[in-house]
Formats: C-alpha cells, sequence, structure tokens
C-alpha cells in the first residue's frame, strides 16, 4: 500500500514538475491520475477494510459479548444485503432518520451495550473510528452495484431532506464557504480536482455513491461522514460531529439526490 | 383526479423537486438552528461563532437570492454596506513585490480547524483562478486572470477596483463565491499590496 502512495506521489510530483509547459499538460496529468486510478480498480485497498468491517460486524464484543449480525439497517434485522443504497431512511426505534455510520452506532448501543460516545468522540485517525469506517466499508460492499433507493415518504425523511439541502446553501465562517461554492456548478475545479455539481443528479451521484472510499495519498479508508467533516475543515467551519442530524441530512440531501443510480462501494481516490 | 395523480407520480418520481418550496430561511427555523446547534463543536480556532452568519453570509443562504430579479434591490445594499467596510491604502502606495505576492496567491492555507492562531494565512487564489501561466494546475471556480494587468492597463480605476475586489469581492456582486480577503482578517493589508502587484506589476510573469 505504501509503495501505491509512492508511486503516486511520484507521479503528480513529476507533473507538476514540468509545470512550465502548456495547458495541455494539465489535461494530460488529470488522463494520468484517471489511468492510475483505473488501473487500482482491479486491486483496491478497500476490500481488506471490507473484510476486515465483516469479522468486526460478526465478532460477539461489548458488555453484551454479542455481534452486530441482528443490527437492523432499514430492511429487518440482520438484513445487510442492499441496506445501504437504502440509506438514510426513517427508524421507528429511534424516531429519527440516520445513515449507515449512525445506525451501527445505535446497534452498538442496543446489541452489545457499548457506550458509544468514546467511538463518537474518537479523533478521525483512531483505532474507534477505523473500525466505523471498516464498518461501514463493509455495509456498503454489500450495496455495490445496487441501485440508489431513498423514500421521501415518511415526514422525518422530507424534514431530513430540506434540512440537509439548507445546510448544503449555508454560508458561513470567515471564508463565507458553503458546500455550495464549490459544489454548486457544473464543470469547475479545485486546483485540478473536478468537483461534482451536487445539486444535479449526476452530481449528487459522483459525491454519494463511491463512499465509502480509499484514498490512496493518505492510504487511508473514508466513510461519508469522514468525508463530510473534511469538507467542512476546508471551509474553515467548526467539526461536525460524527453521526449529527446535520451530517446525517446532509446526506439523505445527496442520496435522494441521486436516487437511481448505481452504487460504485468501496471506492478509490487520488 | 387525472391530472392530481400525474403531479403526484412526477413528485414521487423526482424527491430532489418535490421540495423546491419550503425548505430555506423561513421554513421550519427553529429545527434548523437546533440542528446546528447540536451537530457542530469546536475545535482549535474554529470556533462555534463561526455560524453565526452576518447579513451578507444569512442572505447568500438562499441560491435564489443571488439571481432573481426580486432581490435586485437587497443585493445593491449588500454591496453598499460590503463597499463601507474597504480599507483603502493609507499611504496611497498600491503595489508590494509580485514573488510574494505569488507565494500568496500559492498559499491556501490558514484558519481551519487544524490551523493554529498567529499562523500566516494564504490567500487560496490559484484555488480557484488561472494567475500566472507557469502555474498549470489552477483552478475555474473564479475567472482566469492571465494577462490581468496587460489587459487592463495600470490606471487609477484599475489599481481602486483591484484593491476593492481582493479586500471585498461582495461589494462588487452580492454572493460572488470569492472570500472577502481583507474585511474578514484573512490576509493583511501588506499581502494584498504584493497581490496587487502579481497581478499589475509589468515584471510580473502574469503580464509576460
Amino acid at each position: 500500500m505504501r509503495r501505491w502512495n509512492f508511486a503516486l506521489v511520484a507521479m503528480t510530483g513529476a507533473s507538476l514538475l514540468g509545470a512550465a509547459a502548456a495547458f495541455a499538460q494539465a489535461d494530460k496529468s488529470i488522463e494520468g491520475i484517471e489511468k492510475y486510478r483505473e488501473a487500482l480498480k482491479d486491486g483496491n485497498p478497500a476490500e481488506l477494510f471490507e473484510a476486515s468491517g465483516e469479522e468486526l460486524w460478526k465478532k460477539p464484543a461489548g458488555p453484551n459479548n454479542v455481534s452486530l449480525e441482528k443490527c437492523d439497517l432499514g430492511l429487518g434485522a440482520g438484513v445487510v444485503d442492499g441496506a445501504y443504497a437504502q440509506l438514510p431512511r426513517y427508524f421507528k426505534d429511534t424516531d429519527k432518520v440516520q445513515d449507515a455510520e449512525s445506525r451501527v452506532l445505535t446497534c452498538m448501543s442496543t446489541l452489545q451495550g457499548v457506550d458509544v460516545s468514546k467511538y463518537v468522540n474518537a479523533n478521525w485517525a483512531s483505532p474507534e473510528k477505523d473500525q466505523l469506517n471498516a464498518i461501514a466499508t463493509f455495509i456498503a460492499g454489500m450495496s455495490k452495484d445496487k441501485p440508489v433507493k431513498i423514500s421521501l415518504a415518511h415526514p422525518k425523511e422530507q424534514q431530513s431532506f430540506n434540512m440537509g439541502r439548507r445546510m448544503f446553501y449555508f454560508e458561513g465562517g470567515p471564508h463565507d464557504f458553503a458546500c455550495a461554492t464549490c459544489h454548486g456548478q457544473e464543470g469547475v475545479r479545485i486546483r485540478l480536482q473536478d468537483l461534482p455539481n451536487i445539486p444535479t443528479k449526476k452530481g449528487a451521484a459522483a459525491g454519494w455513491t463511491s463512499w465509502p472510499a480509499y484514498r490512496v495519498s493518505s492510504g487511508q479508508m473514508w466513510g461519508m461522514q469522514w468525508r463530510l467533516a473534511d469538507c467542512f475543515r476546508q471551509q474553515r467551519f467548526p467539526e461536525p460531529i460524527y453521526g449529527s442530524d446535520v451530517t446525517v441530512a446532509l446526506s439523505m440531501y445527496m442520496a435522494a439526490t441521486s436516487n437511481g443510480a448505481v452504487m460504485a462501494t468501496p471506492g478509490i481516490k487520488r | 383526479m387525472k391530472k392530481i395523480s400525474c403531479i403526484l407520480a412526477v413528485l414521487a418520481a423526482t424527491p430532489a423537486l418535490a421540495a423546491d418550496t419550503n425548505w430555506g430561511a423561513g421554513a421550519d427555523d427553529a429545527a434548523f438552528q437546533a440542528m446546528l446547534k447540536a451537530g457542530f463543536r469546536e475545535k482549535g480556532i474554529a470556533k462555534i461563532s463561526r455560524l453565526d452568519q452576518d447579513a451578507t453570509q444569512a442572505f447568500c443562504s438562499d441560491p435564489r437570492h443571488a439571481v432573481d430579479k426580486d432581490s435586485a434591490k437587497q443585493r445593491e445594499k449588500i454591496e453598499a454596506e460590503n463597499m463601507a467596510t474597504i480599507k483603502w491604502p493609507a499611504d496611497g502606495k498600491w503595489l508590494g513585490d509580485w514573488k510574494e505576492g505569488e507565494k500568496i496567491a500559492q498559499s491556501g492555507r490558514g484558519l481551519t480547524s487544524t490551523d493554529k492562531a498567529g499562523d500566516v494565512n494564504g490567500g487560496n487564489c490559484y484555488n480557484c483562478h488561472q494567475i500566472s501561466p507557469k502555474e498549470i494546475s489552477y483552478g475555474t471556480i473564479g475567472p482566469s486572470l492571465l494577462h490581468y494587468g496587460k489587459l487592463r492597463g495600470m490606471n487609477d480605476e484599475t489599481l481602486r477596483y483591484t484593491w476593492g475586489r481582493i479586500f471585498n469581492a461582495k461589494a462588487y456582486n452580492a454572493c460572488s463565491n470569492m472570500p472577502r480577503a481583507g474585511h474578514m482578517g484573512i490576509i493583511t493589508e501588506e499581502q494584498i499590496r504584493n497581490l496587487m502587484a502579481l497581478l499589475l506589476d509589468p515584471q510580473s510573469p502574469v503580464n509576460q
């Protein structure tokens, strides 16, 4: 894995060194990264996280010493197959709309008796968050190639969608940034990074269907919760709390806007 | 009846459009504020108060305000308020060192939850603009600034406009995507002078 990181660094480094050349080169380096990404798909390191996530799912743990296998992800207790493609959704037992990651916290708490505050408050690069990311990767992998199917039938689902949409356009902080500042136009980029236009189906699908993803540049596996937190960091916002309603609402906005798109999880990113 | 079920079918098929009304400011404000309050916590220098919007941020958080005709008067008011914040160079010196300006334009650092208080902030310019022809890794959210000075010529009007635009872009376009670099204290007056030189100095690579 380390070797791959180095390869990418070497590649992008080389393309930056040639910066004096014409613009055509910019397109070429993007193309190079695309090719590299394509090649990596055959051996996405995310598979390792999927495997460890499955193990964590099936292993008895917590004060109650039970596994998560009875966890209800929306399709009934114990059904993982296809569940991620239909999340976020409303859950009667918590009376909340939840995404996969916040739902896993609920199951850890109710089934295993785990005090999840430790997991919520842990740093991103910590054993606790590694576990949550691996479990999310396992769950998402079980929806690979399934169409996104989000319902807004329950009033709380509709409310979550509306709140997520409002949050998407919410400007704040010293830079006046909102999600929409970067993700609200077609065909723009930051430096050489193309940006999905989230309010469109195509853009929402690009933003939603390939997370959790393995990030080659950092060698880390990121779930959507981590992805969103890093967006807010770059927006110069305070930190969104793991599994909070605002993060679920943003996911609801993205997921429902991408309805019908096909899940390509787990993904791989630069 | 047929018409109604037809509309319902359309709504069901496109959830993104189903909520086209009733989602922005004024709709469910209490719930939105509660969600914000419960959803974030301070981290490092990124305090919760960063979620308190000023009038410009609140206005521009509705994407319709940036374009619709009915909001034109409000946009003018927002622009006038921002224009009044601009501090012009006290000594009448507009241009600094373009080499320093290039460094500031390159840097996207500063003011995130993982930056330290007192760190030197960057201008984030290349994230969104093409500037020097030597830098091919540039963003496209903002317009290209290649040959900026050469195209405009160095006159008082250009100097004033460029300074103002860097200091507070919302004085010229109420809901511009560009940060208000001077007004919000992102960069200093000295840094603005250096960025001015990068754009306007005939020796700057931008104008070669």
